[in-house]
């Protein structure tokens, strides 16, 4: 056949942003996102910049399910939550540094996740939705009953914070995000590169048509098994450094509100990485100028901002921002062919 | 006994195949034997259930009663998954691709299937750039040897149509299923793509379901019609031509 005979021909070429150029920017996000990482504890309350990088990686652990494979957990405060509990029973009861107590958090919440992810993932949509929340509720209740072990409702207190006996680490807040900062990056660079191999080239293919996925050959349930439990994983690592940072776990961390910051990928744009430490920068942030100022009516306030972004910017903060950005560059340098 | 049937081997085989959707049915005891090496056209009516029976023969729907073998093994019940592995492939009759990859994309996705890279998370998806070679030669193939790299979402409809014929060669199948691959496409088209099929076809098994008549007499050695969930005729196009019964039926209309 010869290439005039392509249906190829009829194809209007139009501006794409050439390879080398969009590497370019991923790299100077990159190293914007790492000076940010660094700089967060001068800029604001240090115990307040951990939350946010422990929500920024909750966040991503949404985002890999929601934003790369299609599906909405509404349950994800299970394994950010056990994971919270786990490590501070480990750092109370083991007294190994914290790195390692966290480590332990994330593998129960991975392990949780298996039989979790495993009855969940046949159902899609809102049904997804409904079981993961309801295995979530399962676990908040056994943490309120199972008082001797979590403390029930007063929670579990006095979680230390062992670092090898660095004593700043230890005791300011400060060197302490530094010690941590660094699990958290760990976590974040773990999205991207199981984002970034043939596994997420399948999750795409997954969460942009199933069933074409399965005629070519690929067990869509067990992929979708397989990311649930590195999503919890990431939740879980997330959920170990918050219970640290804090000294202590309440149920708080299992409760369905917690799950509720599923909002946070969304508001700063999913299926984009950046967009869920988008998001849970302006949350947080937010929560703590409005608390530091006596404002009782904080759900109000947030609830508000995130229905007005949801409307205005259907990408999201950063998709939006992103597409602009892409927009404008592609207008002014057209991609040569090749 | 007979020599002759000694080269005759069937690849697949249905028997009393029956598909009910809430008490209608839209397969009712098909007997359906695909032999290796041939072009085999599925033709009737719409709704009289060929795509059902793709769905059936694919995995993606369960019989309600029947078996379907493949090469002499039972398949019944099967996933899509494991039949695709099994060296069954289709096309589908709505065009079925993955709106944010390129063609590039979907065809490492295709040849990576059966080797299990698609496993690994902890690897750069560089590793999918093995299959380029091989991705080129199919894209080659169907005719888009310059494929964009844009997301198949903004492709042509001819360039999907044909992107979705090289997907389901990737898998390099036993038997392939095409569900009307000439659906929507104009005279020039169709006759490209008849060329194609026809190329593709030499050294396989195809099954071909299309409405043109001109499509089913150029590409196909024996056609089977279908009407109302059942087998009404089968045999050589010009056996079936001439059938009194799907002249009635079906052939009755004049055709290009
Ligand atoms: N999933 C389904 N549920 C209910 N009825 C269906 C379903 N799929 C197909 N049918 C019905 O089965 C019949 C055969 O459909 P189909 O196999 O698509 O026909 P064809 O491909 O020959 O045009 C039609 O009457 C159709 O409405
Ligand atoms: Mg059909």
């Amino acid at each position: 056949m010869t290439e005039q005979s392509a249906p190829t021909a009829q194809l209007e070429q139009t501006a794409e942003v050439a390879p080398a150029r969009r590497s370019t920017v991923r790299w100077v996000l990159l190293a914007i996102g790492l000076v940010a990482a660094i700089a967060l504890p001068w800029f604001v309350y240090p115990p307040v910049a951990m939350d946010i990088a422990a929500w920024a990686l909750f966040a991503i652990s949404v985002d890999l399910l929601l934003g790369y494979t299609g599906l909405l957990s509404f349950g994800h405060a299970a394994f950010w939550g056990s994971s919270a509990y786990v490590t501070g029973l480990i750092a109370i009861h083991v007294g190994v540094p914290f790195p390692v107590a966290i480590l332990g958090g994330m593998l129960f919440a991975m392990l949780i996740a298996v039989p979790i992810g495993y009855l969940s993932v046949r159902r899609t949509g809102i049904y997804f939705a409904m079981v993961t929340l309801a295995f979530a509720q399962m676990i908040y209740f056994v943490a309120n009953q199972w008082h001797s072990l979590t403390g029930g409702e007063n929670g579990l207190q006095g979680i230390p914070r062992s670092f090898f006996g660095i004593e700043q680490v230890e005791t300011d807040a400060f060197y302490f995000y530094y010690a941590a900062v660094g699990l958290i990056l760990l976590g974040a660079w773990a999205a991207w590169r199981i984002l970034h191999s043939p596994f997420g080239r399948v999750l795409v293919a997954i969460r942009d048509n199933p069933a074409r996925a399965r005629a070519l050959g690929y067990d869509v349930e067990r992929y979708k098994v397989v990311v649930f439990v590195l999503s919890a994983g990431l939740a879980g690592l997330a959920g170990g450094v918050f219970s640290i940072s804090h000294g202590f776990a309440s149920l708080q961390e299992l409760a369905w509100t917690t799950s509720g910051k599923v909002v946070l990928p969304v508001l700063g744009g999913i299926g984009t990485l950046w967009g869920g430490p988008v998001g849970a920068a302006l949350v947080v942030l937010l929560e703590d100028k409005l608390a530091t100022i006596g404002f009782d009516g904080i759900g109000i306030i947030t609830g508000s901002i995130f229905i007005v972004i949801v409307l205005l910017f259907r990408r999201g903060l950063w998709g939006t921002a992103r597409t602009v950005l892409q927009g404008l560059a592609d207008r002014r340098h057209r991609a040569p062919r090749d | 006994m007979a020599p002759a049937r000694t080269e005759r081997e069937v690849l697949l085989a249905t028997r009393g195949l029956t598909k009910e959707f809430r008490g209608f049915q839209a397969v009712r005891g098909v007997d359906l034997d695909i032999e290796r090496g041939t072009v085999q056209a599925l033709v009737g009516p719409n709704g009289a259930g060929k795509t059902t029976l793709f769905n059936l023969l694919t995995g993606f729907l369960t019989p309600t009663s029947g078996t379907i073998t493949l090469e002499g093994r039972d398949i019944t019940g099967q996933q899509p998954e494991q039949i695709a592995h099994l060296g069954v492939a289709r096309s589908f009759q709505i065009t079925s691709l993955f709106d944010q990859l390129t063609a590039l994309e979907h065809l490492e996705l295709a040849l990576a299937s059966p080797t299990g890279l698609g496993r690994r998370f902890w690897q750069s998806e560089r590793r999918l750039a093995t299959f380029h070679g091989r991705a080129d030669e199919l894209l080659d193939q169907v005719g888009m040897a310059h494929p964009a790299h844009r997301p198949a979402g903004q492709f042509a409809y001819g360039q999907k149509r044909a992107l979705e014929l090289a997907l389901a060669l990737a898998l390099d199948p036993k038997l392939l299923l095409l569900d009307e691959p000439t659906a929507g496409m104009g005279l020039e088209d169709v006759d490209r793509t008849i060329e194609l099929v026809r190329r593709i076809a030499t050294g396989r098994t195809v099954v071909l379901v299309d409405h043109n008549m001109h499509v089913v007499g150029s590409l196909a050695d024996r056609v089977t019609v279908l009407q109302q969930g059942e087998i009404l005729a089968e045999g050589t196009y010009d056996e079936v031509r001439t059938n009194p019964d799907v002249v009635t039926a079906y052939l009755g209309q004049p055709h290009a």
